[in-house]
């Protein structure tokens, strides 16, 4: 049955706010600040838009190496030398979206595989014996069959092993993810993909995920349900104007701060990889723009959570998490079952970097890092809670094997 | 001289607890315990994980030290409850900092639920050490409701800025009848230094040592700072004097 989607965004929420912000002059500052703008946003000691504009600018490009020291002090400072450490889990390839960068895209004649709950089950367990405590659900967007009852049902089976769930998918209303934190899931993941109204309209072709507006509202709704954690995400290679993307992801981040205080807030910014359908991205960030794009949002937004994937080479990734990067998903399979039984469905994209957890946790202690598996208390959860999942979450001092 | 920290009936050597957050690895946490002297080391039960191969608690040896296992994460009264429970239940010391920080940015206290959270606590026989804002009212009626300690903040957690609060913190160690752990925002040996000549019974110190260069090192300069603070405070510091006041006084030749 489809459901009536409202247009627009309601009101006293992080997408209202997001919408009323008037970015252009942020945007402006981010292609022409001058050196003495640069300067200010540098030693100033709470940053604003503005500022992020003057960090995002060729002009700032040239005081690369000074942003990356104050980035890293900031980092270590607020986080500590650790890094968290998470495993995607895909649930499903299944997708009647179509989206013009996306392996799963509708259109595409690709391997096509769904889990059932026993085989999410049956991942979690290879996830978590390979030292995984924090996982996140990922899967494509089809209503009848990664349904509403289906992702509740999967969050339940794997509650008891895996202390900390969070969901990438279809976004749903505040109703479903409420039952989706009440079966033990605490974090939302929500890619807007891009913040550009007319990039999004030409990237997504079909399905409800062209509705931008109840897409952008779905963080606040997830916060209002009880989501513990909120993750925002913009690919990199949609629109050409990466400056724009980064401004606006940031400016949603921190919008969902204020109105969702209670929340953990978290940023995503990954390069578009290769994938089946041969999308091209727009424009490639190089390395040292994404550096710059790192540094620069460590330091306008000090306390938000930013996550580097395994899209990224591993060289990148060994040099460049210390300026500012929080969590790593590491040894990551991006096609559903891939942990178990690799290789029998379509990956979303291709990893470029390819060791197992194991050898990232190994570089991060390398580097001074202690790469952290488990950092969360668990689900929002207002009502009775599992024994079982409680037991599990903390165990006790006897249960070392 | 005999001046051991007693907190619950315990007696404690050290009057400086450590927080195990931010270090670069177990080894470097292990070697900081050690070099710091601390006696009370307190750790996130969200960081617990006795499953995994490696857990935070491989750097805290039982032996020489109390562990003070903490709540953070808890955003109201009923988690930390929670949170306290599964604790006992899963064996660990019954004593418990109390951290109710709904707001992730600032980490600060939020002092309805923790005396929410405290009273149940406490009437549960938990020995209740509770983090909270440098607020002496709020101070007191924690030790009305029978804390063993109150823990108010010198200023944001891990921002190394100090005693911001130190006038209230003032009014907190003048009024407290148990002792006063300055947690939170210590960032140097001479701010520890500084709240222990003011009268703390004790600091908290995670940030300033866990992030150092040379944990270890860091660990054995607050000792000193604390130790020196205290020593100090015991002494009896001079007053703070507006004008010069010289050490012979110039009338001094003057019978009395």
């Amino acid at each position: 049955m489809l459901e009536s989607r409202p247009d627009g965004v309601p009101d006293d929420s992080a997408a209202a706010e997001l919408l009323s912000t008037d970015l252009s002059g942020f945007r402006g500052l981010a292609q022409e600040a001058t050196p003495a703008d640069v300067d200010r946003a540098l030693s100033t000691g709470r940053r604003s838009l503005a500022d992020l504009g003057a960090l995002l600018s060729p002009a700032a490009a040239a005081r690369l190496e000074e942003m990356a020291g104050l980035a890293h002090t900031a980092s270590v400072r607020r986080f500590g030398k650790v890094v968290r450490l998470f495993a995607p889990l895909y649930l499903s390839n299944e997708c009647v979206s179509a989206c013009t960068y996306c392996g799963f895209s509708a259109g595409n004649e690709i391997a096509r595989r769904t889990l059932s709950p026993d085989e999410v089950a049956a991942e979690a367990r290879e996830l978590t014996s390979r030292g995984f405590r924090h996982v996140l659900l990922v899967a494509g967007e089809h209503a009848r069959i990664v349904s509403k009852d289906y992702l509740v049902d999967c969050v339940r089976a794997l509650a008891p092993d895996v202390p900390s769930i969070s969901l990438e998918t279809q976004v749903w209303d505040t109703t479903t993810y409420r039952r989706l934190v009440n079966a033990g899931c605490e974090g939302l993941v929500v890619y807007q993909e891009t913040y550009d109204r007319d990039t999004y309209a030409a990237a997504h072709l079909k399905g409800k995920k062209r509705n931008y507006d109840w897409r952008l509202g779905a963080p606040d709704r997830g916060a209002e349900a009880g989501m513990r954690s909120l993750a925002v995400g913009a690919l990199l290679g949609l629109h050409p104007d990466w400056r724009a993307e980064v401004l606006a992801l940031a400016a949603h981040a921190q919008a969902l701060s204020r109105r969702w205080w209670r929340c953990e807030v978290a940023v995503s910014l990954p390069r578009l990889r290769p994938a089946a359908g041969d999308f091209e991205p727009t424009r490639a960030v190089t390395d040292r723009e994404y550096v710059q794009i790192l540094c620069a949002l460590r330091l306008a937004l000090p306390d938000v959570g930013i996550t580097l994937s395994t899209r990224e080479s591993a060289a990148f990734r060994d040099a460049a998490f210390r300026m500012g990067v929080t969590q790593m998903s590491a040894g990551s399979h991006t096609e559903p079952g891939g942990y178990v039984d690799p290789g029998r469905a379509e990956p979303q994209f291709e990893v470029s970097d390819t060791r197992s957890a194991a050898e990232v946790a190994a570089a991060l202690r390398l580097a001074g890092y202690d790469p952290v598996w488990k950092d969360t208390i668990g689900a929002r959860v207002k009502d009775a809670i599992p024994t079982a999942r409680v037991k599990d979450a903390i165990p006790t001092a006897q249960s070392r094997p | 001289m005999q001046d051991a920290l007693v907190i619950a009936g315990r007696e404690f050597g050290s009057r400086l607890f450590l927080g195990t957050g931010k270090f670069p690895s177990n080894d470097a946490l292990e070697a900081a315990i050690v070099a710091s002297g601390t006696e009370m080391v307190t750790v996130a039960l969200r960081r617990i994980d006795r499953t995994a191969d490696q857990d935070i608690l491989d750097g805290v040896n039982p032996e020489r030290v109390l562990l003070l296992t903490n709540t953070s994460g808890a955003d109201d009264a009923e988690e930390a409850v929670r949170l306290a429970r599964l604790a006992r239940a899963g064996g660990y010391p019954t004593w418990i900092k109390l951290e109710i920080t709904p707001e992730p940015r600032y980490l600060l206290p939020d002092g309805v639920e923790t005396l929410k959270a405290a009273e149940i606590l406490c009437a549960e026989g938990f020995t209740v050490l509770p983090y909270v804002n440098a607020d002496p009212v709020l101070c007191k009626r924690l030790e009305d409701v029978g804390c063993a300690t109150v823990m108010p903040l010198g200023s944001w957690i891990g921002s190394n800025q100090g005693l911001r609060t130190k006038a209230a913190l003032e009014i907190i160690i003048e009024q407290s009848r148990v002792p006063v752990v300055v947690d939170a925002g210590i960032g140097a040996p001479s701010q520890a230094a500084e709240a222990m000549e003011m009268g703390a019974g004790a600091v908290l110190v995670n940030t300033a040592i866990g992030t150092a260069g040379d944990p270890a090192a860091m660990g054995d300069a607050f000792r000193m700072a604390v130790e020196a603070g205290r020593l100090a405070f015991r002494s009896g510091l001079p007053s703070v004097g507006r004008a010069a006041d010289a050490s012979s006084p110039l009338t001094g030749f003057l019978a009395s």
